[in-house]
């Protein structure tokens, strides 16, 4: 093909395509919430509303860090494990014991308060993020191996050190990041709206963020110019175990207990988020917006479904449909978008 | 020439092949003979590749007749093409790795107890047989993945043979073998031959294209060079079909050169490791080489001579050991691209989808994604609007042809790719740049700007390390050539005294054999 032809840029239609391809989730996302505010109209309450962002905020936070992940052409199948071992150790650090003492009152506290447990929570959340990350880059061991492993050794560690119960009830300073509200807005939400501003203007604007797109576009291409991809790859594991920490310790705040069965199956939602945001499998190609998108297009989806008295066992096969029609959808878009 | 229909097997009547832009193959027309070896020569590019897929069922060709056995025939498909009896055995193999020898020879035609069930006992018994009468001694239940490169090669044959072929196109078999090995593939030839199988013999190396082919076939620029017989095959032959008078007028020389200055990089007993699937081991066995700033250094070898190897090397994209390496007098220890750059070493590589674009992401993010440096503000953000602004300064000064900073990379031709790059590169200032095939895949205006780009950097005081596999760019573009084969530096020529010839046979002969 000649320079003239190719400088032309697109067709019109082809225009349209990729448009269309951009917004997909988000044009879902509103029709999904038109049907189900005609089938439902109290689903538009705010206070629903509220309460379907609420639902997603823990498993949202997660998809943020594994959006830096996927971008990368990687996968993190530990989260849950991440967050159960993050959330028990923020309560034992929190009640300065590893015993469940339910009937603790908040003059009663011997432990070091909730900014130490969200600290460690955090810490312990970065820190499997970094055994991880170190593996993959280091050892050459695949990520879906990797994270295979620490899923199960995550939460191995998590029943051992609790001995498999939970640890629960804590100070209302505690409580406050999982159950308080700012205005009509409850803490979590706030929390993941605010990691999400963060992540986009990390992925959108920063260095590190363009040199994250470049390593999942093209590893051999990134080290030739001089990128140091695996300390980039080391990285977005150190970002996800940062995100699957804090949520540890927001869904401990919540639930007022940390679980040691807490955040099993998270994974396939944190991906199903990811994935049906457009985030490519491939690496090198998705946003942040996309993934608030497909993480809000989950929770509306099970609000919906429940608020319309479906089965719990259909908004699974549901689920499951959404994310190959997504996938489906956006491969069909590209091969118009080539047109 | 006193040939009876009945000889000839194959027969290759004015086939031509076009592609967006290029005309591959023109009127082409060669024939194959029962049981004779035909070496197929010519140089990158003229045609070689494509000929062997039309053959082989991988592309149809736009005109033309192919004869097989005295009946037209349209191969349509690889299936097509076996079921005639024409196997090719390519470069990169085509067996599963995790599957035995056994397997792999009947993949798709193993012999079948009641029409469902493996037999395995005839399975072994016959991949025995057929390897036997190849000379492979090897288990026919060892597993592929566990035999040596040559070895693989031989289990190819022996499908091959399993098949029932009558006509066999290796291409270039010998590039990944060792001398020893050279030698028994010949032998097997040479047997197939004797059992009346046809071969077509793709190959680089000029003898031994001599040394075991009945009759030659050269093709250049995707046009017929010579159809050469027996008596009328020699080595300077090849060559002087192979590169054409007229090729040299090809490029233009700029009229007026510049003066070298200092030696810029210095480097004496430069030996890499390679680990990877087809080469292994020491590939470059020892190099002394000098390049001075404002001159633009060409490095000629035949692919596999280890011009690529040489360029990764020293850019430390792949481990190497060496006595000396300095830059501007200053010892350097460069174990990565990124302490490459560091020092002001650039590197375009020669397989620009794979190495060197982001396709997913626009221009701006690929011109900018080694230089990001540059455009910060307060200290972690990018600046895109000082970015954007970059893109198109190159864009003006590179002749550039896109709509804008942010069109997809992957929407632009070869030649505009290939300038984003470039520009990646000079936006860091290097002192020394590699282009690795600066022009490979791109079309004929856009190398002429490429080449003046070129010539403009060195112009300014860079060192220009130019790599291509076509001798009339080298000829064009360099102030001073050297030559490689085998992993060692064969030689130095001035531009002024270069010819095609001098050039291939330096990169083609073995030096002991030919002085």
């Amino acid at each position: 093909m000649s320079d003239t032809m190719q400088a032309k840029g697109p067709s019109g239609e082809a225009m349209v395509w990729k448009a269309i391809g951009r917004f997909a989730p988000l044009i879902f996302l509103v029709v999904l919430m038109l049907i189900f505010s005609i089938l439902e109209p109290k689903f538009l309450n705010p206070t629903n509303l509220f309460n379907v962002m609420r639902q997603i905020s823990i498993t949202g936070l997660i998809a943020l860090g594994m959006t830096f992940v996927i971008l990368t052409a990687g996968i993190d199948l530990s989260v849950g494990s991440i967050l159960a071992v993050s959330g028990m150790v923020a309560a034992a650090v929190a009640k300065g014991s590893l015993g469940n003492t339910l009937s603790l009152g908040e003059d009663e506290a011997v432990g070091y308060g909730p900014y130490a447990a969200m600290a460690a929570s955090i810490a312990i959340g970065i820190l499997c993020g970094y055994i991880q990350g170190y593996s993959i880059t280091l050892l050459k061991v695949p990520p879906f191996v990797v994270t295979l492993g620490g899923l199960s050794i995550f939460r191995g560690l998590t029943l051992w050190f609790s001995n498999g119960g939970p640890i629960s009830g804590f100070e209302s300073d505690y409580r406050w990041w999982g159950q308080g509200m700012i205005g009509p807005v409850p803490v979590p939400v706030l929390i993941f709206l605010v990691a999400a501003i963060l992540c986009h203007i990390v992925l959108r604007h920063t260095r590190y963020g363009r040199h994250v797109y470049a390593v999942g576009g093209n590893p051999e291409a990134a080290r030739l110019s001089g990128l140091a991809v695996d300390r980039i790859i080391l990285s977005v594991y150190m970002i996800v175990g940062f995100f699957a920490g804090l949520a540890g310790f927001v869904l401990s705040a919540r639930l007022n207990s940390s679980e040691a069965v807490a955040g099993i199956g998270y994974e396939l939602t944190v991906i199903a988020s990811v994935v049906i945001g457009g985030t490519s499998l491939f690496g090198g190609a998705g946003s942040i917006a996309g993934t608030v998108v497909g993480a809000t297009l989950i929770g509306v989806l099970v609000n919906g479904l429940v608020l319309n008295n479906v089965s719990s066992y259909i908004q699974s096969v549901v689920i499951g449909l959404i994310i190959i029609t997504a996938v489906a959808f956006d491969r069909f878009v590209k091969t118009r978008k080539r047109a | 020439m006193t040939i009876t229909n009945s000889d000839v097997l194959l027969s290759i009547e004015d086939v031509t092949k076009r592609f967006p832009g290029v005309v591959a193959l023109d009127t082409v027309s060669f024939d194959v003979r029962r049981g004779e070896v035909l070496g197929l020569l010519g140089e990158n590019g003229a045609g070689k590749s494509t000929i062997l897929k039309i053959i082989s069922g991988a592309q149809l060709p736009d005109a033309g007749t192919i004869i097989w056995d005295g009946k037209p025939v349209t191969i349509s498909s690889p299936q097509a093409a076996q079921a005639l009896g024409i196997v090719t055995i390519y470069q990169e193999f085509n067996l599963v790795p995790t599957l035995s020898v056994a397997e792999n020879i009947f993949i798709g035609r193993e012999p079948l107890h009641f029409g469902r069930f493996v037999d395995w006992a005839r399975m072994r018994s016959d991949a025995a047989a057929i390897t036997k009468r190849i000379g492979l001694t090897i288990d026919p239940d060892s597993l592929v993945s566990d035999l040596s490169v040559a070895e693989q090669q031989m289990v190819e044959i022996a499908r091959a043979l399993s098949i029932k072929a009558r006509l066999i196109i290796m291409d270039e078999p010998t590039s990944a073998l060792s001398g020893a090995e050279v030698d028994r593939l010949i032998g097997i030839v040479r047997t197939l031959r004797s059992e009346g199988v046809a071969v077509m013999f793709v190959t680089h190396r000029l003898e031994e294209a001599m040394a075991l082919c009945d009759r030659v076939t050269i093709l250049r620029d995707g046009k017929l060079a010579a159809n050469l017989d027996r008596g009328e095959l020699s080595i300077p032959v090849f060559i002087e079909k192979m590169v054409g008078r007229e090729a040299s007028n090809l490029y233009k020389r700029p009229a007026s050169r510049r003066s070298a200055g200092e030696i810029r990089l210095s480097i004496r007993g430069l030996k890499s490791i390679v680990t990877g699937e087809r080469r292994h081991g020491t590939v470059l066995r020892g190099i002394d080489l000098d390049v001075r700033a404002g001159e633009i250094l060409g490095i000629a070898g035949l692919v596999g001579a280890g011009r690529t190897e040489l360029a990764r090397a020293i850019f430390g994209a792949d481990l190497k050991t060496y006595e000396r390496f300095t830059i501007d007098g200053h010892e350097v220890n460069i174990r990565s691209p990124r302490d490459a750059m560091k020092h002001g070493i650039g590197l375009v590589p020669e397989d620009r989808k794979q190495q060197a674009l982001f396709l997913q992401l626009a221009i701006r993010r690929n011109f900018s994604v080694a230089s990001l440096d540059r455009f910060m503000k307060l200290g972690i953000f990018v600046d895109e609007a000082k970015e954007a602004a970059e893109v198109q300064r190159f864009k003006t000064m590179m002749n550039v042809r896109m709509t804008g900073p942010e069109q997809l990379i992957s929407n632009l031709s070869g030649g505009n790719q290939q300038k984003i790059v470039l520009s990646r590169w000079l936006s860091l200032d290097p002192k020394i740049l590699i282009v690795d095939e600066p022009t490979r895949g791109i079309d004929i205006a856009a190398k002429a700007e490429v080449h003046e780009i070129l010539d403009t950097l060195a112009g300014r005081g860079i060192a220009v390390v130019v790599i291509s596999s076509e001798l009339p760019e080298v000829m064009a573009v360099a102030d001073r050539i050297v030559t490689m084969r085998e992993g060692r530096l064969t030689g130095e020529l001035s531009p002024e005294e270069a010819t095609q010839e001098k050039l291939m046979s330096l990169m083609a002969l073995d030096s002991a054999k030919s002085a």
